[in-house]
């Protein structure tokens, strides 16, 4: 399919979701579906360097967090409860995305030149850095949190939540052909060479440190712009529930349970994982809803490694011919430990 | 000028004595990720685990929590054995242990921190000793018994761990897992067995060092999270693998970090050890004694 269709497609699927949204006519709707649109976009953003490159990114909740602080910056610089009438949530959404986007790219040429393992931790450490430099800037709030003004109504839309989640759907249809586009280009083959072998892709002229620092700006930015918004949703913003570990246990999680080859995998682990979460944070509790994450992230590595799509697959593989699919599933496990 | 250099003397005493404790946090986390090359980041919730199991004895029986979790380690380390057997399995087999064996242990953490929030709410919790309380001075220099004992028990059993990797048999074996594992084949050796006897030590010490964390400052579920970062940049700062690397870098973290939070107030600490985290991995890879 061309990119082109691809978006048509992508926007027509939107349009349905909002104007579904739209017909329940309750405002608890784009409450929920906000969320998991997020989720969407930090889980794809997470897929382009976790799954395509192989390099595992705790620190999602620092890039979301800088997203949501340049916000909350900007509205503290501006000094203005209408904010979003002077600065549009669009620009609001650059302007964190580029902030996070160069935090990437730098965290990125700091700590790829080492192995994955290295880059996991460091991802880690480098959320601490940035929540310690937030909690002691006052002029963002510090420790004590900001509170935002949301806006009453949006001209056209109607309530501003109806407005933020139109954003969020958009930016997750942008982060999904983002994804789709790069898994088909030639970078996309660059990450798997990356993921697959990254000594022998050196050895054979892929410029890996680059392709790398690439996958870290993008991912890196994505997650900011999906943070910006955030402190208008939430309305009052505090540096431990920014850089909440959930966020980066999510992030990880969705794309792991729904397969990491993909574009789909995020998006269909976020419908699962976060619908899930929508219900049991209402049936059960919150902190029960978390547990059901590690819970489900922990059965699914080592049941399903590919995820859902893995599933799928083998199970289309095996139908036409039994033995084939028998044959190739022998010869997959390794008998011994080199 | 005096009352500064007491400030500062006493900074660096305390530093001394927390990386103590750090070291003893850092030694399981120096046998998994260093020599098994585990990237076990849910330790830090073992660790915590072991400093509930030393509330809840000494709660209801009263009994030393540093005894508590020497007694209960041997449970600690089954319970290592165990994980590292699933691991294998699921992950070292198939040879995907980068991405799926992260997220793996980052589940763990998740569990083990939920499970004990949804059990023991997210309430503080200590325990009593004889030993928390008194202070021992030395001319200016205060040392907290809490802070004290704890610092010791710790190098003792880092001396302890270092003389089983270096003298005995399943210790070279554990050293040399690490190195070559087709040699230990040769020599009749599964490696397998060894690294799950490695893995069990390394969760065993999480035992003690939760019992140290609960004797210096009372614990709630979450409080591991500090520690996940902190240990691995003693981990790499020492020296992949090294536990006398290990002590040194977690003396002068300690020593930074104390410094830090008294001159320039504790809301700065925690960046400290995650600076030196990311300049080690920018400047020296291989950390201070790295092989």
């Amino acid at each position: 399919m061309r990119t082109p269709l691809f978006l048509v497609i992508c926007l027509a699927v939107a349009a349905l979701v909002f104007a579904g949204a739209v017909a329940v006519g309750n405002d608890y709707v784009f409450f929920a579906g906000y969320v998991i649109l997020q989720y969407v976009v930090l889980s794809t953003a997470w897929n382009i360097l976790g799954g395509y490159c192989g390099y595992v990114n705790f620190g999602s909740a620092a890039f979301f967090a800088l997203g949501a602080y340049s916000t909350v910056a900007i509205y503290k610089l501006i000094g203005a409860n209408d904010l979003p009438h002077i600065v549009p949530m669009p620009v609001l959404m650059l302007v964190g995305g580029v902030v996070s986007g160069i935090v990437g790219f730098g965290m990125g040429y700091l700590t790829l030149r080492l192995r994955g393992a290295f880059f996991a931790i460091a991802t880690l450490a480098l959320a601490v850095v940035l929540q310690t430099l937030i909690v002691n800037w006052d002029f963002v709030g510090g420790s004590r949190g900001a509170y935002i003004l949301r806006p009453e109504e949006v001209p056209l839309i109607g309530s501003y939540i109806k407005y933020l989640f139109l954003v969020m759907l958009l930016l997750a249809v942008a982060s999904l052909v983002i994804a789709r586009l790069i898994e088909r280009s030639r970078l996309g083959y660059g990450f798997a060479t990356i993921r697959d072998d990254e000594l022998a892709a050196e050895a054979s002229g892929v410029p890996t440190l680059k392709l790398k620092l690439i996958a870290t700006t993008i991912s890196g930015a994505l997650m900011g712009m999906a943070g910006a918004p955030f402190p208008y949703y939430i309305g009052y913003l505090q540096p431990s529930s920014t850089f909440g570990l959930d966020y980066a246990v999510n992030s990880i999680a969705m794309p792991l349970i729904g397969g990491t080859t993909s574009w789909v995998g995020p998006l269909i682990g976020t419908i699962l994982l976060g619908s899930l979460q929508q219900i049991a944070t209402v049936t059960i509790s919150s902190a029960v809803n978390l547990l059901l994450v590690g819970v489900i992230l922990v059965a699914f590595v080592i049941v399903a490694p590919n995820g859902i799509i893995g599933i799928v697959h083998t199970y289309w593989q095996r139908k036409p011919d039994d033995f084939v699919g028998r044959r190739r599933v022998e010869t997959d496990a390794p008998g011994s430990v080199p | 000028m005096i009352f500064s250099f007491d400030l500062l003397i006493n900074a660096v005493v305390s530093g001394i004595l927390i990386g103590g404790f750090y070291a003893a946090v850092t030694s399981g986390v120096s046998l998994s990720f260093g020599i098994l090359d585990i990237v076990n980041i849910a330790h830090p919730a073992f660790i915590i685990l072991g400093s509930y199991v030393a509330y809840i004895v000494n709660a209801t029986l009263g009994i030393d929590p540093i005894l508590t979790a020497i007694v209960t380690a041997p449970a600690f380390y089954v319970l290592g054995a165990g994980i590292y057997q699933i691991y294998y399995v699921s992950f070292e087999k198939r040879g995907q242990e980068s991405l799926r064996g992260l997220a793996f242990f980052f589940g763990l953490l998740f569990i083990t921190e939920v499970s004990l929030v949804l059990y023991f709410g997210v309430d503080y919790r200590y325990v009593e000793a004889p030993y928390i309380g008194p202070t021992w001075h030395l001319g200016v220099v205060g040392m907290p018994l809490r802070m004290l004992v704890p610092c010791v028990v710790s190098l003792l059993l880092i001396a302890c761990l270092q003389l089983v990797l270096t003298r005995t048999f399943i210790g070279r074996a554990i050293m040399a897992v690490a190195q070559d594992q087709l040699a230990l084949r040769l020599m009749a050796i599964d490696p397998i067995r060894i690294k799950r006897i490695a893995f069990g030590i390394s969760i065993a010490t999480a035992s003690l060092a939760g019992a140290f964390l609960i004797i210096i400052q009372p614990v709630e579920p979450s409080v591991g999270r500090e520690y996940i970062g902190r240990v691995f940049a003693i981990c790499v700062l020492g020296g992949m693998g090294s536990l006398p690397g290990a002590v040194i870098a977690a003396m002068l973290i300690g020593i930074v970090e104390s410094l830090t939070s008294t001159f320039y107030g504790p809301s700065w600490a925690p960046a400290v050890s995650f600076g030196f985290l990311l300049l080690t991995l920018a400047v020296r890879p291989a950390g201070l004694l790295g092989r």
